[in-house]
């Protein structure tokens, strides 16, 4: 297992590299350098240009300033926003966990539904039910998520006025960060003080709603499907047919024998959606002005603050490496057959 | 002479199909597919037929009739069958000329990833050794990005147009079709007419290209179309950042975008270009397992 692991890790290297190359060669693709990026529309000295590309080393050979961006990253230094002077890991810390939380509710939506809908139309294979869902996991799996987002607004906070439109809490509530998880601190903050933040819990749980199923429609779409397919060539194995000879129950076979073994391929699907689950938080956060990272990253964009779009993409490429990598891992784990591939 | 043309006619029924037609065959059985390729049919014919079935220009302002309701709600007039919005654009004219910009996007953006994924499939596949482990390795990294994150970050730094749209979408979709033909490439390299090809002399070229790339199409077709309808898709998403085609161009992502102001008082003006990009999108994904059905019977039971 230890052995797997480090293989894992030193396959990582590349990667990594390569992601700091990417980031760092994009900066370098604008038209112009940082310094005429920085003035602007100004019109700028000659040698004062020169200087200030001094200071910052640009006037040095492309591969040392690689390495000097290698170094300082590898020192944690990851810059500072031009607009906000903030450093770009401090701000990227303060977001995460708001990204996280989507993330985290809209995987839980998706894993839920998913794998009820694929399990209850593999066993009611060609039913009006299998084909309505693979129908509808068609239709999601197609879905313009910044569109769906605008329905859900349209019809359940502004028709029915049953969710909030925008944002993590209502304005009226200052609850303290405890963990950055605005339903978790909300429970805490209601718990401790119940008559300053009466309903602040249900409150939290009701923005989270439409962003969730927002962002958790394609995941969901993608994992019906598999595991329908995966259900269904499992049902097919003999020792699903010994379990039902030896008289257990339906429900134990299809539960404990059949989705067992069927959940393998779906992990993996799972962990793949991670990388699809980032690009949708960009566009599910700008619906719903939820303050996470995809936001930050095109408000950033838009304001052309360069060090935070480079380091900004870094750590969510990174984000994705690692959850990979845990993914991989815990497939070693789930499938001996893998750890022990050369 | 007699006889055989009797036997022929005899022997028609068991003949083995024209590949044409048996494409068509193993195609219509899917019904879902044949709808997909009716819808896509049409919107192609209004989208190359644009001037002459669009009622109006996409870009004219009719500053009586802002935000008019389709035809048969209340307030609607015969005159904007989908109604108009924020500034009396005509709905429907916007939708047909987005057609255009849409299909145009997606099939550039398509055939600028189809090729260059190609060679560099080939590539990778014939030099096992060095060039191979290298392309895999660059594509690997370009798979750790998010697509639209990447796709977001190629126009942030290029700047938002339609031609940067297509160069974003295509560096994005470069590295499915570059896995996908060093797989199907490698399992064909194994098969004994490649090594007869080479053993009667084929160069490495023709190796490539005559030999091998013909046997790896069907998986390939069938991914171009899947990635067709997501760069559609992406590039509508692009262009609801306000990061893809500009305005007053009717794109479809950015009538979204500037639809959302009026969410609360017009529903058709957000209803109509996200179903549109929904249905496009949902047609060309049943043509793709049509067509997966239809040319590669292996993969049929994929998810």
């Amino acid at each position: 297992m230890f052995s797997f692991i480090l293989r894992r890790l030193w396959l990582l290297v590349p990667s990594i590299l390569g992601i700091t190359l990417l980031t760092f060669g994009l900066i370098r693709m604008i038209p112009g350098d940082p310094v005429e990026v920085m003035v602007g529309e100004r019109t700028l000295d000659p040698a004062l240009h020169a200087a200030a590309l001094h200071r910052l080393g640009l006037d040095k050979p492309l591969y040392l300033q690689y390495l000097d961006y290698a170094g300082s990253l590898l020192h944690g230094n990851l810059g500072q926003s031009l607009v906000t002077r903030v450093n770009v890991w401090d701000e990227f810390t303060t977001l995460f966990p708001a990204t996280l939380e989507l993330a985290i509710s809209a995987m839980l939506f998706a894993v839920v539904v998913g794998l009820l809908a694929g399990v209850v139309a593999a066993i009611k294979r060609g039913s009006l039910f299998d084909h309505g869902v693979m129908g509808l996991s068609l239709t999601g799996f197609s879905m313009p998520i910044f569109w769906l987002g605008l329905l859900l607004i349209m019809l359940f906070s502004v028709r029915l006025g049953w969710t909030p439109v925008s944002g993590r809490i209502d304005l009226a509530f200052d609850i303290p960060v405890r963990t950055g998880l605005m339903t978790v601190d909300a429970w805490l903050a209601e718990h401790n003080d119940p008559a300053n933040f009466a309903g602040a819990f249900k409150d939290a749980l009701a923005h989270l709603i439409l962003p969730s199923i927002a962002l958790g429609t394609i995941p969901m779409a993608v994992i019906a499907r598999m595991t329908r397919s995966s259900m269904l060539e499992v049902l097919r194995e003999d020792y699903v047919r010994t379990a039902r000879a030896k008289g257990l129950s339906p429900a134990r076979v299809i539960f404990i024998h059949t989705l067992r073994n069927a959940l393998i391929p779906v992990l993996t699907v799972v962990g793949l959606q991670v990388g699809t689950l980032m690009g949708g938080a960009v566009l599910t956060e700008t619906i719903f002005s939820w303050p996470g990272i995809g936001k930050w990253l095109i408000d950033a964009i838009q304001r052309r603050d360069y060090p935070v779009v480079q380091n900004g993409i870094l750590m969510v490429a990174l984000l994705v490496i690692l959850v990979n990598f845990i993914v991989d891992i815990l497939y070693g784990i789930a499938n001996p057959r893998i750890r022990h591939a050369k | 002479m007699t006889t055989q043309v009797q036997m022929s006619a005899e022997d028609k029924a068991l003949a083995y199909p024209s590949p044409l037609k048996e494409f068509w065959q193993g195609f219509s059985y899917n019904k879902g597919a044949v709808m997909g390729l009716v819808f896509l049919a049409v919107v192609v014919v209004a989208a190359l037929f644009a001037p002459w079935v669009a009622p109006y220009n996409p870009i004219d302002q009719y500053r009586d009739f802002m935000l008019t309701p389709p035809s048969w709600a209340d307030g609607g007039t015969a005159k904007f069958l989908l109604g108009t919005d924020e500034i009396g654009r005509d709905m429907l004219s916007r939708l047909i000329y987005g057609a255009r910009l849409s299909l145009l996007i997606g099939l550039s953006a398509v055939l600028s990833s189809l090729i260059p994924g190609i060679i560099l499939g080939l590539l990778a596949a014939f030099y096992p050794k060095v060039l191979g482990p290298l392309i895999m390795r660059v594509m690997d990294v370009m798979m750790a990005l998010p697509s639209l994150l990447l796709a977001i970050a190629i126009v942030a730094i290029l700047g938002p147009s339609m031609l940067n749209t297509i160069i974003a979408i295509s560096v994005v979709s470069l590295p499915g079709y570059v896995r996908l033909v060093r797989a199907s490439a490698m399992t064909e390299l194994n098969r004994d007419y490649v090594t007869a090809a080479r053993v009667a002399g084929a160069g490495t070229l023709r190796l490539m290209f005559v030999t091998v790339l013909p046997n790896c199409m069907a998986p390939l077709i069938v991914h171009a179309t899947m990635s067709f309808s997501s760069a559609i898709l992406d590039a509508a998403a692009l262009g609801f950042l306000g990061m893809g085609v500009q305005p007053p161009s009717a794109e479809w992502g950015a009538m979204l975008s500037s639809a959302r102001d009026y969410i609360e008082r017009a529903w058709w003006v957000v209803s109509w270009p996200g179903l549109t990009i929904l249905l496009s999108v949902l047609a060309i994904n049943l043509i793709g397992d049509g067509l997966r059905d239809a040319l590669d019977p292996k993969l049929k039971r994929a998810a």
